[in-house]
């Protein structure tokens, strides 16, 4: 058997025989379900709960895509001027800082109240935003100064102007480093829907996390099983929806002849 | 013979005062192939960074006496965009200069012809040999037509027999153009094989320690590397060199 489909069929192996197991001593204890429901009894809590499961994983999956939009197109546009003004990057990035460090549980409270309770989602996509927008600043403003410092003379010795030098060198060269920077502020965004959503703390929210709260609330732990897998399937998808987009944009740099100029 | 950069007194240091180069007085002469030669950290590349207009002198004068030529410049790494293919690389310089891209093409098309690299004109950097990557760089500073060329020890990363070849091939193009080439290296072999002139740079402080002209034929080939005259010229530039190195110890 090849490594590869070796590298496949192992975990999922091991995930069958897990599930198995605990499929089998639950049974064979009987464990109450609201301690530890079994697989089976999960599966049928999704299905049952599916549509308003679906509906919820919605929301989130929302919040978290235009908080991550908006995160790339922020921290790709902060990143830009830091490299052009050493003076705003100098007054900006401590409270770049400052943002990311602190806890986003500790902000949630203050935002919901300031944004108000009646535009919650508003309010889950500033917190999000706030969690996803410090890699993609820092990725990418390293990115931008990591041009290769002889290009940067041999573009001014042919007379680039400062535009030509970002958008033909700087901005190519910081690419591999923003795509990087993507992959983890993804999965960040999606964290921090999440999380903002438990800070927030109210039934007004209506996304994956206020089902999980609901749910462990009634004491329905297959549901907020059920829910919880979501969550994670909606990040595994996440990430990879960005491993491939990473790939498939440096992979033209040597393997494809098509110029990617217009 | 007519001078196409003058440096008189120039002197350059490093940001913490330290003198990287000079000062130096030097004559670069229309149409030779003139090497600065010199151990490592003697500021041969300070002085090509000079005169290239990327490095301010801190002081003395760098002067065209008929005007600033163009300038190519090659590095010792290929120092090419990796996200773009050899004929994106190679015509930076004209599009740079304001050519419409079809004007450009034609040009790197004639450039990457002229280092026999037709056929990878598509190709991205990491698909090419470091050999190949060094001509598409060369061939990117031909598409800039430069009539002075400045070149920071290009094939020091090169094995030999790349080395050799590129070396011969850089005579052609410098003969076939009439180019004025100031050649930044280490090496005494391929300094004693490509210059019609040499100056030693001392170990430290960057100050020319000896001028060396050649007399080698213009015809400069393989052949040439096996004549006795090729072994006395190098001798000859090996004793220079040495004690350009010994008056700085």
């Amino acid at each position: 058997m090849n490594p590869r489909s070796l590298r496949t069929l192992l975990p999922l192996a091991l995930g069958i025989a897990v599930l198995m197991l605990w499929e089998g001593l639950v049974r064979a204890y009987e464990v109450p379900r609201f301690v530890l429901p079994a697989p089976s009894a999960i599966w049928d809590a999704l299905i049952a709960d599916l549509p308003s499961l679906m509906g919820s994983l919605w929301v989130t999956f929302r919040i978290t895509l235009i908080a991550f939009a908006l995160a790339v197109v922020t921290g790709v546009a902060l990143a830009i001027l830091f490299s052009q003004s050493r003076t705003v990057e100098m007054m900006l990035y401590p409270y770049a800082v400052v943002l990311q460090v602190t806890p986003v549980v500790a902000i949630a409270p203050l935002i919901v109240i300031w944004v108000g309770f009646e535009r919650i989602n508003l309010a889950l996509l500033i917190l999000a935003w706030i969690v996803a927008f410090f890699p993609i600043l820092s990725n990418t403003t390293l990115g931008l100064r990591s041009a290769d410092h002889n290009l940067v003379d041999l573009f001014r010795l042919h007379g680039a102007s400062r535009l030509q030098i970002l958008k033909r060198l700087r901005l190519p060269s910081a690419l591999p480093h923003l795509l990087n920077g993507m992959k983890t502020s993804g999965g960040l965004a999606l964290i921090g829907t999440v999380v903002a959503e438990y800070g927030a703390g109210s039934g007004t929210a209506t996304g994956l996390a206020w089902r999980i709260i609901e749910a462990g609330n009634r004491l329905q732990i297959a549901r907020m099983f059920a829910a919880l897998l979501l969550l994670a399937l909606l990040g595994i998808a996440i990430f990879f929806a960005l491993a491939l987009l990473e790939y498939w944009v440096l992979r033209q740099w040597h393997e494809s002849a098509v110029t990617q100029e217009k | 013979m007519t001078i196409i950069a003058s440096l008189r007194g120039l002197e350059r240091g490093f940001a913490n005062g330290v003198k990287a180069l000079g000062p130096i007085d030097l004559d670069i002469r229309e149409g030779e192939f003139l090497s600065l030669l010199g151990p490592s950290g003697c500021g041969k590349s300070t002085a090509l960074r000079v005169i290239a207009g990327l490095l301010a002198p801190s002081s003395g004068t760098l002067t065209f006496p008929n005007g600033r030529p163009r300038i190519g410049y090659v590095f010792q790494d290929p120092t090419l965009m990796p996200w773009a293919t050899a004929r994106e690389n190679v015509r930076l310089p004209p599009e740079l200069e304001g050519l419409k891209r079809a004007e450009s093409d034609t040009i790197a098309d004639a450039a990457l012809a002229r280092v026999g690299l037709s056929d990878f004109a598509g190709a991205f950097p990491r698909a090419l040999s470091g050999g190949m990557r060094m001509r598409v760089s060369i061939a990117r500073a031909l598409a800039g037509r430069p009539r002075l060329l400045l070149m920071d020890e290009p094939f020091a990363a090169l094995d030999e027999i790349n080395r050799d070849a590129l070396n011969e091939d850089l005579l052609k193009l410098w003969r076939q153009d009439g180019l004025t080439i100031v050649f930044v290296t280490h090496s005494v072999y391929e300094s004693a094989f490509l210059s019609t002139r040499i100056v030693t740079l001392t170990q430290r402080q960057g100050r020319i320690a000896s001028e060396l002209a050649l007399a080698s034929p213009d015809d400069r080939t393989s052949e040439w590397r096996m004549t006795p005259q090729f072994a006395d010229t190098a001798r000859q530039v090996s004793r220079a060199l040495r004690a350009s190195v010994t008056v700085a110890a």
